[in-house]
């Protein structure tokens, strides 16, 4: 039999506390293979941020610092600027990164920091309980949105990658989605290019990756996927919406919706 | 040595560089701003970085990364400036991240105005943010004064794993006096703990949860120990005209340099006055009023405040003797005959 996968070097061989079918360790997976395959693992940095994924450095073979909520990007622009041959990468949720933490992305962006940000959008805050993120959908129901997210009330989703597409700091933006093994692989290739455009000294590199939350959502982890693909595709396109080369905003899709 | 006409907060910044700051992050707000100019002159052309933050949100939080990677790290602001980075303050502390915060006070509270405050005491000396941990908190009170403290400042916050704040009221900032520097010295830096992705040895974190209770009891735990420590090893304060005096005037920083004038006109009319100026604020100098309790009929804070160091002076003091409090709020600094007055009325009141 031929080996077509192995546990990524840089991940540790320990169990996840994430709720069975949450795309957290898919996107872990991700972000340690582009490590692992770049060969960057002795000389990068990590940002843990507040939420969900609050211990994800207890699953990484790098240094840590976790960061308070929201304020990664300003943790990352001060490990970088001190030690700017390292790789430093925060990973974020969307309560994190695009409601408390709001500042700081769009500054380190506009600043062309070189670093790299996953964002993780899942649409809700899941470690809290399942409250209205930035980026709940519109009619979505969650614990502080009981009747459905209503505009006049709480306003739109929030389009992280195309919000900071109207800046000129950063290098390299991209949405994904962790559904289906199609986007997933696309997934991967964008977080690895994000690296690479840190490695190469590019500037600031953000993935967007649209992620299940089974548990707020209450829907089993397959029908979880299913509803990431119905509704959050049509609010989040996904695709490379910045590249390092050339510097014009070029909409070239990554390829969403559903897998065949 | 050469000695310099400098701004107290040039003065501050200069002496940074020469304690090998490595990075500041900074947010402007006056009456500090000059701090962060001389560190966009100087410190890129000395090796260092020097980033303008688009808050003190960010900019104490970029101190926390810098400061974790094992950095030489720096910030400044003023009271409302202090108030936004309590957040991270209380990150640092948690985390062991070692830095230098100056914090030239103005006054409050909310937006106040940008005159020389001592207000911000509790605020430096209570807590650093949320939960149980200090600053080790220093306060000059004059601009040779303020140099010498920053360089010892890197080498507590050092030491102690633990950031340092220089508190210091607008005036020392904005006013100018001669300052010399002492010639760089080259510090063995242990960084084994810093998170600087050299990829040898064990990972390593900087982080600040403990979700088990027992566990963060004994953070907490070992954290006390440390102050514990600084109790013990770093408590510096200055006794003036303290050895035949029978009332004890208490002030530090600007208020200090009042109060000395004071004693010095109290003593021309007969009246054996003296100072004791605490330098550490936290650790505050207990043992030394403590002692000053057993001689002198009485205290006198004086503060630019509503009463904020006077609390330390009683629990130090612990009914030994009375303690009476004289404080200028809003920016108003007292004068040496208003002082004078306060210190004629006590001497009457406690005459034996
Ligand atoms: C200053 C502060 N405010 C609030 C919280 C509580 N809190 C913890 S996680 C979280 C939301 C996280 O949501 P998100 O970033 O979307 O990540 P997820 O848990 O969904 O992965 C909140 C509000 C906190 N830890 N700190
Ligand atoms: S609450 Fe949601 S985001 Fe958090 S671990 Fe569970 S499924 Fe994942």
């Amino acid at each position: 039999m031929k080996q077509v996968t192995a546990r990524p070097k840089v991940l540790l061989d320990v169990p996840m506390h994430y709720c069975p079918g949450c795309t957290h360790g898919v996107a872990h997976r991700l972000v340690a293979e582009a490590i692992d395959e770049l060969g960057i693992r002795g000389r990068t940095i990590g940002v843990a941020s507040v939420g969900c994924s609050v211990f994800m450095y207890n699953y990484f073979d790098l240094d840590f610092q976790q960061a308070a909520h929201g304020r990664a990007p300003a943790v990352a622009t001060g490990i970088k600027r001190v030690l700017p041959d390292r790789i430093v990468f925060t990973y974020q949720g969307d309560g994190d990164l695009a409601a408390i933490g709001t500042a700081e992305i769009v500054h380190a962006a506009n600043r062309g920091e070189n670093i790299t940000v996953i964002f993780i959008n899942n649409a809700v805050y899941g470690m809290t309980g399942g409250q209205m993120a930035p980026t709940t959908l519109l009619g979505m129901r969650t614990t502080t949105t009981p009747f459905g997210r209503d505009a006049r009330q709480a306003g739109y989703p929030i389009r992280v990658v195309e919000l900071l597409n109207t800046l000129r700091g950063p290098a390299y933006l991209a949405r994904v989605a962790l559904a289906g093994p199609g986007n997933i692989h696309r997934a991967k290739k964008a977080i690895r290019r994000a690296f690479q455009t840190q490695v190469e000294g590019k500037g600031f590199s953000l993935v967007e990756v649209l992620s299940t939350c089974p548990v707020t959502w209450g829907l089993p982890p397959v029908e979880a996927v299913r509803w990431l693909e119905e509704h959050m595709l049509p609010e989040f396109p996904l695709g490379e919406f910045r590249t390092p080369e050339p510097r014009e905003a070029v909409l070239m899709p990554l390829g969403g919706g559903k897998e065949g | 040595m050469e000695r310099m006409l400098m701004k107290g907060n040039e003065a501050i910044a200069e002496a940074a560089l020469r304690a090998g700051v490595q990075a500041y992050f900074g947010y402007p707000i006056t009456p500090q701003s000059e701090l962060p100019e001389y560190m966009a002159r100087e410190l890129p052309g000395r090796g260092g970085v020097f980033l303008q933050a688009e808050s003190e949100v960010a900019a104490i939080n970029m101190v926390y990364g810098a400061g974790g990677a094992g950095a030489r790290v720096m910030t400044s602001t003023s009271s409302p400036g202090v108030s936004l980075m309590q957040e991270g303050l209380s990150y640092l502390v948690g985390a062991e991240v070692p830095c230098v915060i100056v914090n030239m006070v103005r006054g409050g509270p909310g937006l106040g105005n940008i005159a020389p405050a001592q207000s911000d005491y509790f605020q430096a000396t209570r807590s650093a943010g949320h939960g149980d941990g200090r600053l080790i908190v220093l306060a000059p009170s004059t601009i040779q004064e303020a140099a010498d403290l920053t360089i010892l400042a890197f080498d507590l916050a050092e030491r102690y794993r633990n950031p340092v704040m220089i508190l210091g009221d607008g005036i020392l900032g904005q006013m100018m006096e001669p300052v010399s520097f002492p010639p760089p010295v080259q510090r063995q830096r242990d960084l084994s703990w810093a998170t600087t992705g050299a990829g040898e040895g064990p990972r390593r974190l900087i982080n600040s949860i403990y979700l088990d209770p027992d566990e963060l009891e004994q953070h907490n735990l070992h954290l006390l120990e440390k102050y514990r420590r600084a109790q013990q090893e770093e408590v510096r304060w200055e006794a003036y005209r303290m050895e035949d005096a029978r009332l004890a005037v208490a002030a530090y920083g600007l208020a200090a340099r009042v109060a000395r004038s004071a004693v010095d006109r109290a003593r021309a009319q007969g009246i054996a006055a003296g100072l004791l100026r605490p330098v550490t604020l936290f650790p505050f100098p207990v043992a030394a009023f403590r002692q000053a309790a057993e001689q002198v009929r009485a205290f006198l804070v004086v503060e630019m405040s509503a009463g904020q160091m006077v609390e330390d002076v009683r629990l130090a003091v612990e009914g030994r003797a009375p303690v009476r409090f004289y404080g200028r709020l809003g920016g108003v600094v007292p004068t040496p005959p208003e002082v004078v007055q306060q210190i004629e009325q006590l001497a009457a009141e406690v005459a034996p």
